[in-house]
């Protein structure tokens, strides 16, 4: 089927939702769907031959920030000329609240229209102000999808109805194969963690705790932290002796984050709480990693139980270092988890996501195939 | 006293009201028109899914590989929500399209149901395709009552009601099931 895809934030920005209608847009095609893509881009001239450019977008004031939006008539017109030369079956619109380019796609647009809610923000004031307005303008939308149970919770509270739960994939194949950074992993072992090293919640403490530990007892071992945030309050946490052996990466670009997964021996994941999905511990099952996980709800049910990476109890950094020291004496135990992680990741890889869907798409098209997407008759140039 | 120009601007400004007021109820019938019409595509899209779960649990249930009882369990199942599909409401056919719900993760879900039909000819294909309309229902009923929902809503509005704007359009209802596909197709 010809699918049109509706970015509303800048193409050339790297953000979540780009990512996501990026990859849902792959893996569209590779199951066979002609896909077109609009989104708004400074720099058109290194666009992929499916994305169609609306032209750039503005920096405004917007939810308590400054984002850069598609907005006014220019972008209208840019949508309306997409869509009569796309000639679609199905319109799938990208968060839709945020006043850009996918609000305008229903404006204008008529015919099968599937949306997809981001933002998982439950006091948003944005959309509590907009509520009245958007119901309106949301009207036409066939079938709604939100990516969490905290986006549906979001779009319920202000917009009434309801929505289907299809959660973000992972591009599996993006993680799969990668080589090394230099001289990782090493004879002495390593471990690894990803995330903002000053959030609490990510738990790099009861890590540092642990390696603590684990660094007396064995004199090779490091520890590789990639994640933007204080490197110095960090290393503080350290004992003196062991601080040469804990490497800070920093914010890593995207093909550093794969390296770095595949740079270690363990990759452990301490979180306190407050996840609600997982995306790094998918990421890291992708590469193959051997996960130690905390025991939270979240990382329970994405590591199946146990069966693909080891969990200890939330906080405890001496289950953290007994668990992580079994893991490094034991490369048939890793080896055993790698596979096992490998395999249980395929349920989030994009290419499961994205029968998912298709199957949304399929389920709107029933209604009969008579409506493909055009321009609304009302609104003239 | 008033004057003819005096005269000539109220009736204007009464004209004006009238033609800004008539411009939005219109705008309001409209809107709820639309939104008739998306629960009346809702409601076909819904309509399509059901008949077609029936559909392939039929053919699951003729299935020589089954053993007699749940081959039974699931034509019975099927053929009442078919007849029901034809009924005139009272929740006659969300019993039952439930009960086929029910009778379906049960028969599927039991162990050795999958190695069984696998082992038949195009049985793989079956079992797929009985999952995805599984979830293909589910998908359309939340599609179906998000619809119901959103023109309830706006056909409670005073101005609404005052005026009649949704005219002789029954008010739609909800559709209540259990709609909750086996587990096999959860997974996938």
């Amino acid at each position: 089927m010809r699918v049109g895809l509706v970015c509303p934030y800048t193409w050339d920005v790297p953000g979540g939702v780009q990512q996501h209608v990026a990859d849902l847009a792959e893996a569209l095609m590779e199951l066979g769907h002609e896909v077109s893509v609009l989104a708004p881009c400074d720099d058109e001239s290194d666009l992929p031959p499916h994305v169609v450019s609306a032209g750039g977008a503005v920096p405004v004031p917007y939810n308590g920030s400054v984002a850069r939006l598609a907005f006014g008539f220019r972008p209208a017109a840019r949508v309306r000329r997409w869509i009569r030369e796309g000639d679609f079956d199905l319109l799938h619109v990208h968060e839709p609240t945020a006043p850009s380019l996918s609000l305008l796609a229903c404006w204008v647009a008529t015919g099968h229209i599937v949306a997809t809610f981001h933002t998982s923000n439950p006091r948003s004031r944005a959309m509590a102000v907009s509520a009245a307005v958007l119901r309106v303008a949301l009207e036409k939308i066939n079938g709604r999808i939100a990516v969490s149970e905290a986006a549906r919770k979001t779009l319920v509270e202000h917009l009434g109805g309801d929505a289907v739960l299809i959660p973000n994939g992972v591009a599996v194949s993006r993680f799969e194969q990668c080589e090394p950074l230099d001289g990782w992993p090493g004879d002495g072992g390593a471990i690894g963690f990803l995330g903002r090293v000053d959030e609490p919640r990510k738990g790099l403490g009861v890590l540092l705790d642990a390696f603590g530990e684990l660094g007396e007892e064995r004199p090779g071992l490091r520890l590789l932290v990639a994640g933007p945030g204080d490197s110095d309050e960090v290393l503080q946490r350290v004992p003196e002796g062991l601080r040469d052996r804990v490497v800070l990466l920093g914010r890593v670009d995207d093909a550093d984050k794969v390296r770095a997964y595949h740079s270690v021996d363990v990759f452990c994941a301490p979180n306190l709480g407050g996840e609600s999905f997982g995306i790094v511990l998918t990421e890291a099952m992708s590469a193959g990693s051997a996960v130690l996980a905390s025991d939270i709800p979240a990382f329970r049910h994405v590591l199946r139980e146990g069966a693909a990476g080891e969990l200890f109890p939330v906080g405890d950094a001496e289950a953290l270092a007994r668990g992580a020291a079994e893991l490094l004496d034991s490369p048939e135990r890793r080896r055993a988890l790698s596979a096992a992680a490998r395999k249980e990741v395929r349920a989030y890889d994009w290419r499961t996501v994205a029968v998912d869907v298709v199957r949304v798409y399929e389920t709107v098209l029933l209604a009969g195939n008579d409506r493909s997407v055009a321009v609304a008759q009302r609104v003239r140039e | 006293m008033f004057t003819v120009a005096d005269w000539a601007t109220a009736v204007s400004v009464v004209v004006a009201v009238l033609v800004v007021v008539s411009f939005y109820v219109s705008w309001r019938a409209s809107r709820l028109d639309r939104m008739h019409t998306r629960v009346e595509t809702a409601s076909a899209a819904l309509d399509a899914a059901l008949l077609r779960r029936g559909a392939a649990v039929l053919e699951l249930a003729s299935r020589s590989e089954l053993e007699p009882a749940s081959a039974i369990l699931l034509a019975d199942a099927a053929a009442q929500a078919r007849r029901a599909s034809n009924g005139d409401g009272d929740g006659e056919r969300e019993l039952a399209e439930s009960n086929l719900s029910r009778a379906l993760r049960e028969v599927v879900d039991q162990p050795g149901f999958h190695e069984a039909v696998s082992a038949g000819a195009d049985g793989d294909e079956l079992l797929v395709e009985v999952g995805a309309v599984a979830k293909q229902v589910h998908l359309a009923r939340r599609f179906y009552n998000d619809a119901v929902a959103r023109t309830r809503e706006a056909r409670a509005s005073r101005l609404v009601r005052v005026l009649r704007l949704a005219g002789h359009a029954r008010l739609p209802e909800f559709f209540d099931m259990d709609d909750e596909p086996p587990r096999f197709a959860r997974l996938t």
